[in-house]
């Protein structure tokens, strides 16, 4: 018999608010236990929840995102059930009322059609804390400092159908959630992390087979591989005419494989109800429609455009639509310009590379995109060469404060080519500089642009870049005894 | 009415401890404060949208402040068992 | 003991601004009659003299200073419910034997800025679960009327000292009555207000959307006194009503002349004792001579709330009470072998039969298969008695009628039949579903016991209801019984 797995996934995402969705205390990661958990979080006698008006706001951003509905009234309801990284013995979380229902998110296959993903509904919830079972003899350790950290619930239907599909859904989920500024994406930390529900049926058959729940997957690649081995496990059960147990599994990296986890005594029976202490959220039209105004283009929408608006080719509209800063930076650019391709390649290429090497965020590149765009005027105007370009862009990234014309005038173009000339220089640059001489013969080799730049400026940004690599390079491999 | 299985039930999902004492006692308690509840069967309520709240005000919001700082000290005062900032309990194993 | 202190807040106010005594003066009286009286009654958990006395030394030098108020000064006795930091807030259970508060409840937070001195804190029913008083973990309150009568519950601790002079007022908090009805057992005054007007803020949990703290005292301007400084909007509770102030004095002394008050043909049935219907139908003469007129109405609804309420109120509290673990604070039993153990033993040995009965009682409701039946049918009941009260509230200002369908029952009398001891609540539970606000004051005697009258009104209109009080009260003596054996203020 042929089978076919049919995949769903509950992705949690952690909302980027500073404080806690029901208390005032800190979000931040990485602090001492429990010096995060205020009473609140705690859920000490006598306390009381008072939601946050940010996490409501980015539920509404990721809804109108995902072209879902945004409930005109949603309810905080309790799930109860004991752990004790749960203080108050439920989790304030959303059931009959979600924030957010019905929406959807367009995958590009292969093929450039699309596939479409149903999402069922996203709803708020507070995260638990954490259990530590190796740091205490006999004991199990709890910090509650994660307690209370706003999550968004985004949970889709069984629309999925391969492991490959489910990790692109949680790319698009991923790229979309940090594109409109809800969450920081970061996996290690836990700010982005899945379940995926796993079942498998025979081809054609529309029924759902039984299905079991995989815990906590924090990477794109445990996923992929705790679905697949997962989709094996259960097609070998079934083809051996066993049954597939509905349950919650545990992915085990190291082993690669998923376990069962125990099974609780009592089949969770979480009696939720409407929490008495909260009170209906509503959102009125005024206030989704300030919140569409506030919406950016998102991904999708701004990667079709650039292939049929600015003719890139799919992979380059793919690798500058993902972020928000890069397509900003690649937008302003490509305005200034006045030619999409050209500016494609230098933010894909030079830009890429700069901040790949200097491993910074794209936020953080060191030359706006007008000055960028005067650079390449320069180049269309046959003014300097692609790649003068090149070594110009490089000054300007170690901090050329004037104007791009100034520096190509500065260099007169009239390339210093005079060996001794920028021998002298370099040998100036490098006199002045033993730190970073010996930061860069100690090994670190990106501060190579360091010297370019400065022997650049001192020569006015005339010197032959070719020759000055070629001299500077040995300059500096020479060690003085 | 309940038996004493549903009982026992009650007190597991509840975590509550009850003795064969305790249950007994139960089973009629129970079963008389539910006979009391029953007596709403006698109205028809189809239709009638349930309310959770008397006041069906909407929910305030607050703004997205820190306002609490590490109170660990002062709010571990008086817990039963901590060490080096974590609340202790008998080894969990996942 | 001295006599020279007047009995009510007002009376002492005036005292204290005149000069006549200090409020370390007040305060040492009260401490002293608590040291003496208190071994009979059981009203308090605990007491806090050094630190009564050195708030009210401070409120003596404010007062110095060119401070004034209306209760700068004055002790009041708090239920053991709400949290005042640095004190242990028990909730009369065992699970919270050792816990202190490491933080101040709002109702306490309002009540320091307005100067008043907490005595100490009050005996209850665990977690509020209770009528009679009997279910506390120290032991039940006796009523200051007849030792071996219940006090009512389950405010019963504040209401038999405020009886007894212990305190010249006290906090109480009303989830089905709880204010109410040991207002009327103990022969004093006390309000719920509407649903939203206190903070609930520190005032540990019962059944959140049904809980509303409120003053007990020996008069409804007392009331109206100790109300302004206790309501108020507060941001740290989501439920809390988004109002401003008010000074519900304001009304007291406005006449009745016109008022509607209507009697609602359910509260007068075959439940009610006959002697206490006299009793009531002497006080309702009285608010007929003051020119208010009655009329019969129908809440045909209320005859559900006793059900409603317990499934909604224990379903709650299931919830509610399961932060009661053994983990950040509380009680924990000894050498738990492993986490259930911890959970189940912790929580057996930390609450008594009644809140164990009502834990089970809301798991049951909102377990799978029963949250229709019982848990969204109830909610349904109370949308129901909601309409009813609106219904009966576009045609009469004031609703009437008994707090409780017999005077104190004797301690030991319903313990042992919880369906016995909930029907204490019948006239009560149905406001604390709609939310509204309700006063209950002294309206004569039978056996030697009091009874009580309660004056239910719409919602936020405390000050109406407190003026129909003060007037009666204006023509009645009542609230100015003493019991013989506690001697004189």
């Amino acid at each position: 018999m042929q089978w076919e797995p049919v995949i769903g996934l509950e992705i949690h995402v952690q909302l980027a608010t500073v404080s806690k969705i029901f208390s005032g205390a800190s979000t931040k990661y990485g602090t001492a236990p429990n010096t995060q958990a205020c009473a609140i979080d705690l859920g000490l006698p006598g306390v009381l929840p008072v939601v946050n008006a940010r996490a409501i706001e980015m539920a509404i951003l990721f809804g109108l995102a995902i072209n879902a509905r945004i409930a005109s009234s949603s309810v905080f309801a309790r799930k109860n059930y004991f752990y004790p990284d749960l203080p108050k013995g439920y989790q304030i979380s959303q059931y009959e009322h979600p924030i957010v229902a019905d929406g959807y998110l367009d995958l590009p296959r292969a093929d450039g059609s699309l596939k479409r993903i149903s999402i069922r509904r996203a709803h708020l919830e507070e995260d638990a804390g954490k259990s530590v079972h190796d740091l205490f003899p006999g004991a199990t350790g709890v910090d509650l400092n994660r307690a209370g950290t706003p999550l968004l619930e985004v949970v889709s239907e069984p629309d999925l159908a391969t492991a490959l599909e489910a990790v692109q859904y949680m790319r698009a989920i991923h790229t979309l959630v940090r594109f409109i500024g809800i969450c920081d994406g970061n996996m290690q930390e836990g700010s982005f992390r899945c379940d995926a529900n796993v079942s498998v049926r025979p081809v054609g058959s529309e029924a759902l087979g039984t299905r079991a729940e995989i815990k906590n997957l924090n990477s794109f690649r445990f996923i992929e591989r705790a679905i697949n081995y997962e989709i094996e496990r259960q097609t070998e059960l079934l083809e051996n005419g066993r049954n597939v147990v509905q349950e919650t599994r545990l992915y085990d990296p190291d082993r690669d494989e998923t376990r069962s986890m125990r099974n609780k005594e009592d089949a969770h029976d979480y009696r939720y109800f409407p929490d008495p202490d909260l009170l209906p959220i509503r959102i009125n039209t005024d206030e989704i429609n300030a919140a569409r105004a506030r919406l950016p283009e998102l991904p999708a929408s701004r990667r079709i455009r650039y292939v049929s608006e600015f003719g890139l080719s799919e992979e380059d509209a793919d690798s500058l639509s993902g972020e928000r800063t890069v397509c900003e930076y690649f937008e302003a650019l490509a305005q200034a310009c006045g030619d999409p391709t050209q500016a494609a390649n230098w933010v894909v290429g030079e830009l890429f590379a700069a901040v790949r090497r200097e491993g910074i965020d794209f936020s953080a590149v060191r030359v706006g995109p007008a000055a960028l765009a005067q650079l390449l005027l320069r180049i269309r105007g046959r003014t300097i060469s692609n790649t003068t370009a090149k070594l110009l862009f490089k000054v300007m990234w170690n901090g050329w404060d004037g104007t791009v014309d100034e520096l190509i005038a500065g260099s007169d173009l009239q390339q210093v080519s005079d060996t001794d000339e920028i021998s002298k220089l370099i040998a100036a640059v490098i006199a002045d500089s033993p730190q970073q001489v010996a930061q860069y013969r100690a090994g670190k080799e990106k501060i190579f642009g360091y010297f370019v730049g400065q022997v650049m400026r001192r020569s006015g940004g005339k010197a032959d870049p070719q020759q000055l690599n070629v001299l500077l390079k040995s300059a500096l491999s020479v060690r003085d005894n | 009415m309940l038996n004493a299985a549903q009982i026992e039930a009650l007190s597991r999902l509840a975590r509550i401890q009850l003795d064969a004492r305790e249950t007994a006692a139960l089973v009629t308690q129970l079963g008389e404060i539910l006979n009391l509840v029953e007596r709403m069967n006698a109205v028809a309520t189809d239709g009638v949208e349930p309310l959770a709240h008397p006041l069906e005000i909407d929910s305030r919001r607050r703004a997205d402040e820190i306002t609490e700082q590490d109170q660990r000290a002062n709010l571990q005062h008086g817990a039963p068992a901590t060490e080096a900032g974590y609340y202790l309990v008998p080894r969990v194993i996942e | 003991m001295r006599s020279v202190f007047p009995a009510t807040l007002k009376g002492l106010a005036a005292g204290l601004a005149r000069g006549d005594f200090t409020s370390v003066d007040l305060t040492q009286h009260y401490l002293a009659r608590i040291a003496a009286l208190d071994p009979r009654l059981n009203s308090f958990i605990s007491v806090y003299p050094e630190r009564a006395l050195a708030a009210a030394a401070g409120a003596d030098a404010a007062r110095a200073r060119g401070a004034n108020g209306p209760l700068l000064g004055i002790p009041y006795a708090n239920k053991d419910i709400f949290c005042a930091a640095g004190t242990r807030t028990s909730c009369a259970s065992r699970m919270l034997d050792s816990f202190i508060a490491p933080y101040d409840a709002t109702v306490v937070e309002r009540l320091t800025a307005a100067g008043m001195v907490m005595s100490g804190k009050t005996n209850m029913d665990e977690f509020a679960m209770g009528s009679s008083n009997e279910t506390s973990y120290y032991g039940p309150t006796r009523n200051p009327w007849n030792l071996d009568c219940v006090p009512g519950g389950s405010s019963g601790g504040s209401a038999a000292a405020v009886a007894a002079r212990l305190a010249p007022a006290a906090t109480g908090t009303d989830t089905g009555g709880s204010i109410r009805l040991p207002a009327a057992f103990c022969g004093i005054s006390g309000i719920k207000p509407t649903y939203g007007r206190v903070s609930r803020y520190g005032m540990i949990a019962f059944a959140s959307s049904l809980d509303q703290g409120g003053p007990m005292a020996l008069s409804a301007e007392d009331l109206a006194l100790m109300l302004n400084a206790m309501c108020g909007f507060d941001g740290r509770d989501s439920t809390s009503a988004p109002r401003a102030d008010e000074d519900f004095t304001r009304e007291l002394d406005a006449p009745l002349r016109g008022l509607r008050i209507g009697l609602p043909r359910e509260f007068f049935d075959a439940a009610l004792d006959p002697a206490v219907g006299s009793c009531l139908e002497q006080a309702l003469a009285v608010l007929r001579r003051l020119g208010a007129e009655c009329r019969e109405i129908s809440l045909a609804s209320t005859a559900y709330a006793i059900p409603a309420y317990y499934i909604l109120s224990s379903a709650e509290c299931s919830s509610n009470l399961s932060r009661y673990d053994g983990v950040r604070f509380g009680h924990r039993c000894a050498d738990p072998a492993n986490l259930e153990d911890l959970y189940t033993r912790s929580r057996a040995e930390g609450f008594g039969a009644e809140v164990k009965r009502r834990i089970l009682v809301g798991t049951y409701a909102l377990s799978a298969g029963y949250y229709a039946a019982y848990y969204a049918k109830a909610q349904r009941l109370r949308r129901l008695i909601k309409e009813d009260f609106q219904a009966a509230f576009a045609d009469v200002d004031l609703i009437a009628g008994p707090t409780a369908p017999s005077v104190a029952f004797r301690l030991g009398q319903k313990a042992a039949d919880p369906v016995q001891m909930y029907l204490s609540d019948i006239y009560t539970t149905a406001v604390n579903l709609a939310g509204l606000p309700a006063a209950s004051i002294p309206a004569g005697f039978v056996n030697e016991l009091p009874v009580g009258l309660q004056l239910i009104g719409n919602y936020f209109s405390e000050a109406k209801v407190l003026n129909v009080a003060h007037r009666f009260q204006g023509e009645t003596d009542w609230h100015q019984h003493t019991p013989s054996w506690i001697g004189s203020t």
